[in-house]
């Protein structure tokens, strides 16, 4: 830990992404240290979910590179990506509706090792006490708070280094966003888990995030450590104001 | 009554009803007037008309009556009595899990005696029953092999029969064209060749899926079946190819005299002996697809297939490779249609193109849907009341006495099956069997039951 430290995990430099002749980032770096929680922030169609897919490596940077715990992944497909220790929470959940909970979080652990299965089931359950009533029922069936703590639940049964979380809070009433957040705040403190964020719902990203950037137009326009830019008044007056948390 | 007249919507009054019914009998009197009650026959001389004015009355007679009862019990009232087969239906979809498991025990140990069973009671028609029985089962076999495609993996395959034609030209080739080759080596060859052509199909259309992948899969069918068609002097073109050998059992040929599998173990020659030999290998044959796929649904790759049925995107996330997730599910359906095709072949001892046209296909596709997509005794079940329940009404007397002495329900097999797909589509739109299994179960489930009923908690 200590000799990597100054290495960030995740080096996102000067991507461009594309779709077809649409240009949807121009030239973005981030940076997500070992052990951060860092979060973006930006209106509807800043790009902000681009960059989380782009890291993914669907869409492919056409410009710029990833490079994530020392190798490039700019151009890998995705599923190997994936196996390098990044689990992802995509937008909209995507957890598997006819499946049972357990199945879903079964399909998480699909690249670990069968004897970790046991012990991370208890970990996410724990997290997550939900789940555990949850176990035997159908994915679909769930309420949509519930559905998004399997998504994450079954992000984390990957047993990842970089944790991806693509809008958690989307369409869930402030109580739950507030349990969520709880979580991925108590994985980070407890495991040292890197999260990194993508949230419109700035007034919570921020508190929790360490750092932040905010994303327009495709491009990182500021960044900073999360309580800064709180305090920010072009932060506050185009995220915050205006009954926007 | 006044005070329940008042509740009544108008609608459903009984007025309202015999109204309705009246207007659609009118209807039929007038658009039946021409086509029902007057009847043109050539005549010395030009055409006469005759009248047939009671088949006119009775069809208004049947119409009104008809409408009026659907009006009075299902359309127009507030408790349709489709309700309850609606409910009924649900019913049996809760109660599934166990029903299921037992269902298919029973139908299971019937399965293994059944030769015996129709040989001893039926004697008469054994041969005809045992017949029926084999090609029920090839429908579950191959219904089971599309299952892993379009049931687990959920990518809708429409040329499957494509699968079972090259099972079917393998096995016939290669018996053909080489003498030692008999059905029990060829059997794996075919099995492997149609795999190699399911994951030849599914290269180009892996980046596509619903419909586009549908059309496609259908036009890989029928480029299958035009090849077989013309390519005359490998496949034979329309002649198809004859002399197929039969199976024999570990060399012993179902055939009279000496060395014969009557003569070997002293039994009376009987043909009977090569049918019930040739449910058996079926049977065999479908057992281990179902075992086959039972067992890889609880394997990573299986679990991976029903992920992807669900939803790709969430799939790759979680880093899966669908490119091999899609191959292997291709690859392995197909080789289960290439078994399934080599047995068609044995059995037939005959094969050419029109054994394979998209009807087949179509067959197959509705034998999966209709079970209920993914589920295996579904398609056990669809098989029978499909394929055996046509083949039933043909030894149904009074059929051909209402429908005239030439009626043959084969032939309305499709109208049959459309009627089906109908109502199935109406009454349990996830098929008959519509219940998922889970493939995990929590290991620790009974001691959980335990904990919670100690605590009070459990229900």
């Amino acid at each position: 830990m200590s000799t990597t430290a100054q290495t960030p995990l995740l080096s996102v430099r000067g991507v461009e992404t594309y779709y077809g002749k649409i240009v949807a980032l121009r030239g973005v770096d981030v940076d997500v240290n070992r052990g951060e929680i860092v979060t973006l922030i930006g209106a509807n169609g800043a790009g902000k979910s681009t960059l989380m897919m782009t890291i993914c490596g669907s869409p492919q940077a056409r410009t710029g590179s990833v490079i994530y715990d020392g190798t490039d992944i700019t151009m890998m497909p995705t599923h190997e990506i994936m196996r390098l220790g990044i689990a992802q929470s995509p937008e909209g959940r995507r957890i598997f509706p006819r499946m049972t909970v357990l199945e879903n979080l079964q399909m998480g652990a699909q690249l670990v090792a069968p004897e970790h299965f046991d012990d991370d089931l208890r970990k996410v359950y724990e997290l997550f006490p939900r789940l555990k009533e949850r176990a035997g029922q159908r994915g679909g069936t769930l309420s949509g708070g519930e559905q998004q703590m399997l998504a994450i639940a079954r992000a984390l049964m990957s047993r990842p280094k970089l944790l991806l979380l693509d809008e958690p809070s989307l369409g869930l009433a402030p109580l739950i966003v507030k349990q969520i957040f709880e979580a991925v705040k108590e994985l980070n403190r407890t495991e040292g888990l890197t999260v990194f964020l993508v949230e419109q719902n700035a007034f919570h990203a921020l508190k929790l995030a360490h750092r932040g950037y905010v994303m327009v137009n495709g491009n990182i326009t500021m960044s900073g450590t999360g309580a800064e830019l709180l305090k920010r008044e072009e932060v506050r007056a185009a995220y915050l104001e205006g009954g926007r948390h | 009554m006044s005070a329940v007249s008042t509740n009544v919507n108008p609608e459903n009054s009984f007025q309202a009803s015999i109204k309705d019914a009246l207007l659609a009998a009118f209807l039929t009197g007038v658009l039946g007037f021409y086509f029902l009650a007057l009847r043109t026959d050539i005549a010395p001389g030009g055409l006469a008309i005759t009248t047939r004015w009671g088949l006119w009355l009775s069809a208004i007679a049947i119409v009104f009556a008809g409408r009026l009862l659907l009006n009075l019990f299902v359309w127009r009232t507030d408790k349709p009595i489709t309700r309850g087969l609606a409910s009924a239906g649900s019913g049996v979809g809760t109660a599934l899990p166990d029903l299921g498991k037992w269902l298919g025990r029973v139908l299971f140990a019937f399965a293994v005696v059944l030769p015996f069973f129709f040989i001893i009671f039926f004697p008469a028609q054994q041969r005809q029953y045992i017949d029926l029985a084999i090609l029920i089962m090839t429908y579950i076999m191959l219904g089971w092999g599309l299952n892993i495609v379009v049931g687990l993996a959920g990518l809708l395959d429409l040329g499957y029969v494509a699968f079972y034609a090259v099972g079917a030209y393998s096995f016939a080739l290669l018996s053909t064209h080489f003498e030692f080759i008999g059905f029990w080596t060829a059997l794996p060859l075919a099995g492997l060749l149609a795999a190699f052509w399911g994951l030849i199909l599914g290269f180009p259309v892996l980046r596509l899926r619903g419909d586009y992948l549908a059309i496609v899969t259908l036009a890989f069918g029928e480029i299958i079946r035009v090849v077989l068609l013309n390519w005359y002097e490998f496949t034979g073109g329309p002649n198809g190819i004859s002399g197929i050998p039969k199976p024999t059992f570990f060399g012993l040929e179902f055939s009279r005299g000496e060395g014969g599998f009557a003569d070997f173990f002293g039994l009376e020659f009987s043909t009977i002996h090569r049918f019930v030999y040739l449910y058996y290998i079926i049977f065999l044959l479908a057992i281990i697809t179902n075992i086959v796929t039972m067992r890889l649904r609880r394997l990573p790759v299986g679990r991976a297939w029903e992920a992807l049925r669900e939803d790709e995107i969430a799939c790759r996330s979680l880093g899966i490779n669908t490119t091999n997730t899609k191959l292997t599910a291709f690859a392995i359906g197909a080789m289960f249609g290439g078994f399934a095709g080599s047995f068609f072949a044995t059995r037939q001892g005959f094969i050419s193109p029109e054994s394979f046209t998209f009807l087949e296909s179509a067959i197959i596709l509705a034998i999966v849907v209709l079970g209920g997509l993914g589920s295996q005794i579904g398609v056990v079940i669809a098989s029978i009341v499909m394929i055996g329940g046509i083949e039933m009404l043909r030894n149904i007397g009074f059929l051909s006495q209402i429908f005239g002495p030439g009626f043959d329900p084969t032939q309305y097999r499709m109208l049959i099956f459309g009627l089906a797909m109908v109502l199935i589509m109406v009454w349990k739109p996830r098929g008959l069997v519509s219940t998922r299994e889970p493939s995990a179960v929590l290991k620790e489930k009974k001691k959980i039951g335990a904990d919670m009923v100690a605590q009070g908690e459990g229900h």
